[in-house]
């Protein structure tokens, strides 16, 4: 790490001692979320959103393998198992609403988290393997989520599982096969829900590897924040532990709340009716709608109507979905700008802004029924989406220009709380 | 923890506002303890039978086809269940044993319901370690003493199912039972 | 050459999106999309209280037996109730006795294999036992009830939205076509076989009215059985059916939240506290 000042960990008691030199994991644990690791000193709110992801993936893997316990995968079963579990298992209701109410909170917190990053820069060198890694999460924990929503087999999953896997059926040639190989049948059945329910259990611990690599790569040059400065010296920073794990404690507390709330309260506020019908291959349910965390992308899919010459509108649209988040991946590249915080750069913040409401439209559009005038308000969205990240960004930071920045982190501090900077030296190294 | 200290040590300084606000500290972190022990609790009771497992938890077993000599091996909370009904020589063996001779002394009347001394209910779970003992079946093997033998070490019970040889410690248990009619036992 | 790379392709996306809303606009414009019957005719379901409404609502005992009631002498003809046992209404303020004798006297029985033959036969109900399907299968179903297979209600309010509001709009909802619709509509003459009923999706239901005449169950409670009133309470009984931990879940979710609030309170002082030397230098 290349913070000189970082404190060192120095187990007092023998035993400590011993297990140091042995298997140095205290010590790896005190400077990745320990006194060990110093974080600029002015972060805000935004910030909880990285543990708090981390707190929600705990609970869905806790929750999870709870489920994993009751749950039968075969679907002669699978949705009695679910019913069972709700009804006459101990405690099982509060298992089931809690992992299916869960994944709902781990996007918020992620899209929160996702958008911090948008705004704050925190994608921009030398950050880019931090948010590369961010990305292969959010990828892993859409599959995840949508092979976890085919388990209870009502006809919301039925039919998710068919419109999704029929998505590579689009391709052509191979899309067939695909669509057939994926699902291990010529339909959702017993063989696509026993691997969806394997690969269930295996990516969230997939997802726990990924994190740590995620966590890993930002210790490398340390947290950004707010002002996008990078940390001048000790002034700039504050041991993570106890300044940060005292404030996410009170973010996580706020986080359990609004998910008590939601739980407890209106545990199905969030989910489809239809899928407490068992799933039925003979009838479609009136619209089919994936979880609200995909309905952005949905919207998108459904955008492409018109084909382009040769490649079916249904491919394009496909094609389109999928680009929509690779694209993200080049977003390092794509956003010039030497200033990282969109607090710094006037025409970008307009333009983000747009984007923001941009996606909530789409994410609108994409749980509205597939009629007018949706499908075209969702093709000026999708268009807007797509020339943001690729022909404005690239844009902007070309002819922006930014607004000047502080000249560290304690200075941006101090002029927020309107004292002199005479007082600068008042600060306690830490 | 290190850095806890280190704070510790900086509040001291500062005299009395300063306990108060330890008091917080610890007050939240203990907070946070209790929260989650107390989520511990559901995780822990989810494991336990669910309410369907205990509703099948009795088994009612019709008697009228047994004839004396004859058992017949069912199921009881997902376990063996023997029903055996016993000859008269059989109720004479059992009978004729010191029960202060034995491993686990009980008669064949404290194992039995008054006045149906013939029905031997038992479990078909050996207490040595849970194999299922042979006898119950035609022709198979009942060991030395007539009553059950287990395979698995050599467990050997007499005709009112009190071990007698073998590493078993116990007798086969005798389930909570009662006689619904002449012909009929309600068990659990 | 990334940045060149991506803008061809923002291009080539956000082109054909525009040309696409052109081609989509320019069909609205010429050809608008025909107004469905579903969708002119179609009502959201009637507004109704129950005791189990908001945030701290219970159910009410005396109504779910009645409802009960009314399931059992009217619905259970048809319908499944799969996924509750008979034990289950020990929640409902049955004792055991009650419930076994409920069970015994059911009028579908259990399906057993008799011990000796091997052959499908039945028995009595247990409590134990989950309510006996009124068919033996969906073949079975169909063909009893003009092709139509009455769907197990143990999830339907969870199953729809605004369920309980539903279930009883659906009941109270039994009417002729309106003209007006066979004047807008003339090829949507409810088929024969069907009953037209405004809350039902495709408005034509093949489930004949089920509850028609005012005391059509007796009551034991002395509740006077109005159509609106067995609607009601056939609607809180399906509500518990669907949701049966409703009360357990929103006591533990009062005393979670209570708990919570009392420990963010502390964590956000003990936030404070510990950066109250910070916030003092700055």
């Amino acid at each position: 790490m290349s913070f000189p000042w970082a404190e060192q960990y120095t187990p007092k008691h023998p035993v400590m001692q011993w297990v140091d030199e042995k298997l140095p994991l205290p010590r790896l644990v005190y400077n990745a979320v320990g006194a060990g690791y110093p974080v600029p000193r002015n972060l805000n709110y935004f910030w909880n959103f990285g543990v708090l992801a981390g707190l929600a993936l705990v609970i869905q893997l806790v929750t999870g393998v709870i489920m994993a316990m009751h749950y039968g995968a075969n679907t002669l079963v699978a949705f009695s198992s679910v019913e069972q579990t709700m009804r006459d298992v101990n405690a099982g209701w509060l298992m089931r609403y809690a992992h299916a109410n869960g994944a709902s909170f781990f996007f918020i917190v992620v899209y929160l988290h996702i958008f911090r990053g948008l705004y704050f820069g925190s994608y921009k060198a030398p950050r880019e393997m931090v948010w590369l890694l961010g990305l292969v999460i959010f990828l892993l924990m859409m599959a995840t989520a949508f092979m976890g929503y085919v388990l209870p087999w009502g006809q919301m999953s039925y039919w998710g599982a068919k419109v999704i896997t029929g998505l590579f059926g689009a391709i052509p040639v191979v899309g067939e096969p695909i669509q057939t190989w994926l699902l291990g049948g010529f339909a959702p059945g017993n063989a696509s829900l026993n691997r969806f329910f394997s690969l269930h259990f295996l990516l969230p611990f997939v997802i726990a590897a990924v994190v740590i690599l995620h966590i890993w790569a930002l210790h490398i040059p340390g947290s950004s924040n707010p002002t996008g400065v990078e940390v001048k010296g000790p002034q700039d920073t504050v041991p993570f532990h106890p300044y940060y794990t005292a404030k996410d404690g009170f973010g996580a507390g706020v986080f359990l709340i609004l998910f008590a709330i939601l739980l407890f309260f209106l545990p199905n506020y969030l989910g489809h009716p239809d899928n407490y019908i068992e799933a039925n291959p003979l009838s479609t349910p009136a619209h089919i709608v994936p979880e609200w965390y995909f309905w952005p992308f949905y919207a998108i899919l459904r955008a492409f109507t018109v084909d382009f010459f040769f490649i079916p509108a249904k491919l394009l649209g496909v094609l389109a979905m999928f680009a929509s988040i690779l694209l993200l991946f080049f977003l390092p590249w794509l956003d010039t700008s030497s200033v990282r915080s969109g607090s710094y750069r006037p025409t970008f913040k307009k333009f983000f802004w747009i984007l923001v409401i941009d996606v909530l439209i789409l994410g609108y559009c994409g749980g509205a029924p597939a009629e007018e005038p949706y499908v075209m308000i969702s093709q000026i969205a999708s268009a807007y989406y797509f020339a943001h990240f690729l022909i404005v960004l690239p844009l902007i930071s070309r002819f922006e220009k930014p607004l000047p920045l502080p000249n560290s982190i304690t200075e941006a501090v101090l002029a927020k709380h309107g004292h002199s900077d005479g007082e600068t030296a008042a600060v306690p190294a830490e | 923890m290190a850095s806890v200290e280190h704070t510790d040590g900086e509040v001291l300084a500062g005299g009395d506002g300063v306990r108060r606000r330890d008091f917080i500290n610890i007050a939240a972190v203990s907070f946070a303890g209790v929260g989650a022990v107390a989520v511990v609790l559901p995780l822990i009771d989810q494991m336990n039978p669910s309410a369907d497992v205990l509703a099948l938890a009795s088994t009612e077993v019709d008697l009228s086809d047994i004839q004396p000599g004859q058992a017949i091996k069912t199921t009881f909370r997902s376990q063996p269940l023997f029903v055996r009904q016993l000859t008269e020589k059989e109720i004479a063996e059992a009978d004729k044993v010191d029960p202060s001779t034995l491993r686990d002394p009980q008669t064949l009347e404290e194992r039995t319901v008054d006045g149906k001394k013939q029905w031997l209910i038992t479990m078909g779970v050996c207490t040595h370690l849970g194999c299922v003992p042979l006898g119950a079946g035609e022709g198979e093997n009942r060991g030395e003493y007539g009553g059950y033998f287990c395979p698995c070490h050599g467990s050997s019970y007499d005709t009112a199912a009190r071990i007698r040889k073998g590493p078993a410690p116990k007798n086969l248990e005798v389930p909570k039972f009662s006689f619904t009619s002449d012909t009929a036992i309600l068990v659990g | 050459m990334v940045r060149i790379g991506a803008f061809l392709v923002g291009l080539f996306f956000a082109g054909w999106l525009l040309i696409s809303f052109l081609v989509g606009a320019v069909a609205y414009v010429t050809d608008p999309p025909a107004k469905t019957v579903e969708h002119e005719f179609h009502q959201a379901p009637k507004h109704v209280s129950f005791s189990f409404d908001g945030p701290f609502g219970k159910y009410d005992r005396a109504q779910l037996q009645r409802g009960f009631q009314v399931f059992k002498e009217v619905c259970s003809a048809c319908h499944s109730l799969h996924y509750v046992a008979f034990r289950d209404l020990k929640a409902l303020g049955y004792n055991e006795a009650e419930i076994k004798a409920i069970a015994k006297q059911w009028a579908i029985k259990a399906p057993d294999v008799d011990p000796k033959t091997g052959e499908m036969s039945t028995r009595d109900p247990v409590p134990a036992d989950y309510f006996p399907k009124p068919f033996a299968n969906n073949v079975a179903a169909a063909a009893a009830n003009n092709n139509a297979i009455p769907p197990d209600l143990s999830l339907m309010t969870k199953a729809r939205h605004h369920g309980n509001a539903y279930i009883y709009s659906l009941l109270t909802g039994y009417q002729s076509q309106p003209a007006e619709l066979l004047k807008a509509f003339p090829d949507s003459k409810t088929p024969e076989g069907l009953h037209y009923n405004p809350y039902f999706a495709n408005l034509n239901l093949a489930m004949a009215p089920p509850l028609t005449a005012d005391d059509q169950v007796t009551y034991g409670d002395g509740t006077k059985a109005t159509v609106d009133q067995m609607s009601q309470d056939v609607a809180a009984f399906l509500t518990w059916t669907a949701e049966p931990k409703l009360e357990n879940r929103r006591r533990a979710g009062l005393a979670t939240i209570i708990f919570l609030l009392i420990a963010t309170g502390l964590a956000y002082m003990s936030y404070q506290n510990i950066w109250a030397d910070k916030k003092k230098a700055a």
